[in-house]
């Protein structure tokens, strides 16, 4: 069996666009990442239902090729198509929907995740829920707490 | 046609239908919800048929339409549906949190008013969900798999950004792009795998995988591997999880936690038994399976919000369940098919309480949390007894499935082996703390001692939600806790505690399935017939 380098170079070349496109943050980049890594994927399974020319039909020749052709493959491929079109719809309604609630279209971070992760050391301590909340001592009567102006007590 | 052929197919025939259904009943919420119960009663019926002939009777295997093996020496021609005792476990313990689950949100939508929705999509993607998982337990060729983990996560998709609110969107994103890379991925293996052996039907893959090369094998299994990791959560592949699970409505989270990622499990261990059986990649397997369970709870420790901890808890058990998978063993297997088990009942089951923590308190953060226990000891005790169970506290299911596993591990007595033993137990003490961490500043302390404590959200609400901050005092009392969401919740425990009393005929049917698995001949055989 010969292998045909021009599919496999193409296929390579398919999936490494896509996942540069893929790492980028605007969804409709991201979507055509997955859309040529969708089609890369496709033509692999093309590529490796056997060679071209065999007749579609069994009992059939077709240019001297006696060998049915993998059907498999085809449906297969009509399998994945479909589904990715379908999610092809879904991402697309979503980019809209998000650009309409927020003018952009990237994918943003997680804000919750971005608060965890900033917390450190006292801030963290300070989320801790129990912390008590001291109520400064109002009236201690001690000396400079006499002194002190009236509202401030406790001011020290 | 025997019983087991007609019941075969029916857990995805059934959701199917009801979801179509339902669609057609979209203005009529009443009958919607009844052919949804109705469906989900079915399916759960079907599948402890299908457990009691599978354990009767070992592997059932059913060639759709007669397109069985047609050609002698050549596999079946056209989709296999194959129900061993892995499977059927899996289907009865999802079809009971799937039905569980189903009854608490439509016991929420009808107390606060979902009915003002013009058409209602919840429950027919619902049950499309529901078949896409019962279609990857049952699949029998890696084609059909990949159909079932579509179906079901299309479903997913639109089930996670229900009311498209800014956060959902945003969690929806990341969420569906990081399931279609894993799509493409596991795509991709299909493509090699049937470049390799011109096969995709699993019992004769199991069979001609034997003749390709180790080192094409072990890439084979890596590429699988890296797709199926995605979806179970596992360590470096676990990121998505947290960011997007807390932000979908409590019944979506619950159902996703419980169900989707042990979908994903389901695949490691067929990919493991019955396609690479060689083992090639244990150790990478073990190493990933130590990661996920410390760098997992780790992240939960840090969290404030609840649903965020328990995603991070989530993500930190597949770590075991990764552990007595790659293992290899007997007892490894079992305790992993008893502790997912386990895992997807307690898990829902305490997703279903935060549910009902935010309904009841208007809030699932512990920031603005308190007083729960005085409250409402009902929540509490719905709280502390799967939060329990998640420790490993000794009487209840997940100690049983812990000890198995570390005994697996123990047995195994290799020095990664014990570190991963040792990780166990670390990480199920860390556990223990993070829910102890949940109940003692929810449930114990009062209310005013939290920092937050005196904001709330603004309304309970069913499956829309924006959220706006009020002033506790002035949210409007939103009653007792609903019957139905209350009644599900409370059955969904009484599941995990059966786990625990029944932990002898359970384990030894879990011990029964790992046989099954681990030996191919009776999965070959079945489906390919004994010309083998």
């Amino acid at each position: 069996m010969t292998t045909y380098l021009v599919p496999l170079v193409l296929i390579g070349g398919l999936i490494s666009a896509g996942v540069y496109l893929l790492l980028e943050r605007n969804l409709t980049r991201m979507l055509l990442g997955l859309l040529l890594i969708g089609n890369a994927v496709n033509l692999l399974i093309l590529t490796v239902g056997g060679q071209s020319g065999n007749p579609p039909i069994r009992g059939r020749t077709s240019n001297g090729e006696t060998t049915t052709a993998d059907p498999l493959a085809q449906g297969m491929i009509l399998t994945a198509i479909v589904i990715s079109m379908g999610i092809a719809a879904f991402v697309l309604a979503l980019t809209y929907r998000s650009y309409r609630l927020t003018t952009e279209e990237e994918v943003t971070d997680d804000p919750e995740d971005t608060r965890v992760s900033q917390l450190s050391g006292k801030e963290a301590s300070a989320l801790d829920e129990d912390r008590p909340h001291p109520e400064p001592a109002r009236d201690t009567d001690l000396p400079d707490e006499l002194d002190a102006l009236p509202g401030l007590e406790g001011s020290r | 046609m025997s019983t087991a052929a007609v019941l075969t197919p029916l857990p995805v025939l059934i959701p199917l239908a009801g979801a179509a259904l339902t669609l057609f009943a979209g203005r009529r919420p009443r009958l919607q919800r009844v052919i949804t119960l109705a469906a989900l009663c079915v399916v759960v019926v079907v599948c402890a048929a299908l457990l009691y002939l599978t354990d009767r009777d070992g592997t059932l295997a059913l060639h759709v339409g007669g397109w069985g093996q047609t050609v002698s020496g050549m596999g079946p021609l056209g989709i296999t549906l194959v129900v061993d005792r892995l499977s059927a476990l899996m289907l009865v313990v999802s079809s009971i949190v799937l039905l569980a689950v189903v009854f608490y949100a439509i016991g929420q939508g009808i107390r606060d008013g979902d009915e003002r929705q013009p058409v209602s999509i919840f429950l027919p993607t619902y049950l499309v969900l529901s078949a896409g998982v019962c279609t990857a337990f049952l699949a029998g060729d890696l084609f059909n798999l990949f159909v079932g983990f579509e179906v079901l996560l299309s479903a997913s998709f639109v089930l996670l950004t229900i009311g498209a609110s800014k956060d959902r969107v945003r969690a929806g994103i990341a969420y569906v792009m990081v399931s279609m890379v894993s799509s493409l991925v596991f795509l991709f293996g299909i493509a090699l795998v049937y470049a390799a052996t011109g096969t995709l039907n699993m019992a004769e893959l199991a069979v001609r995988l034997d003749g390709v090369a180790a080192g094409t094998r072990t890439a084979l299994f890596a590429v699988l591997l890296v797709a199926f990791g995605i979806k179970a959560a596992v360590f470096p592949l676990s990121t998505w999880l947290p960011d997007s699970y807390p932000t979908a409505p409590a019944p979506v989270t619950a159902v996703f936690a419980g169900l989707l990622t042990k979908v994903g499990v389901y695949a490691i261990i067929r990919a493991h038994t019955l396609l690479f059986p060689s083992g090639g990649l244990d150790r990478l397997l073990l190493v990933a399976a130590l990661l996920t369970m410390l760098v997992g709870i780790l992240g939960a420790i840090a969290q404030s919000d609840i649903k965020r901890l328990l995603s991070f808890t989530l993500v930190s058990h597949i770590g075991y369940m990764v552990f007595g998978i790659a293992l290899s063993s007997q007892l490894g297997m079992s305790g992993a098919i008893y502790y997912v088990a386990h895992h997807i009942v307690v898990q829902t089951t305490l997703f279903l309480v935060v549910g009902l923590i935010e309904r009841q308190a208007g809030a699932s953060t512990m920031q603005r949390l308190g007083g729960l226990a005085a409250a409402s000891p009902l929540l509490a005790f719905l709280f502390v007894v799967p939060a329990l169970n998640l420790g490993g506290i000794p009487p209840f299911s997940g100690f049983i499935g812990k000890v198995a596993l570390l005994e697996a591990g123990a047995q195994n007595d290799s020095a990664l082996a014990w570190v991963l033993v040792g990780g166990g137990v670390v990480t199920s003490l860390l556990t223990l703390y993070v829910v102890t961490r949940v109940w003692t500043k929810a449930f114990w302390r009062s209310r005013e001692d939290a920092p937050e404590g005196h904001l709330s959200g603004a309304a309970p609400s069913a499956l829309l939600d924006e959220p706006d901050d009020i002033q506790f005092v002035d949210r409007d009392h939103v009653g007792r806790m609903p019957i139905g969401m209350v009644l599900p919740t409370g059955a969904l425990i009484a599941v995990g505690l059966t786990l625990t009393v029944m932990a002898g005929p359970i384990f030894g049917y879990a011990d029964r399935a790992a046989d099954e698995v681990l030996d191919r001949g009776q999965y070959i055989t079945a489906v390919l017939g004994s010309a083998e």
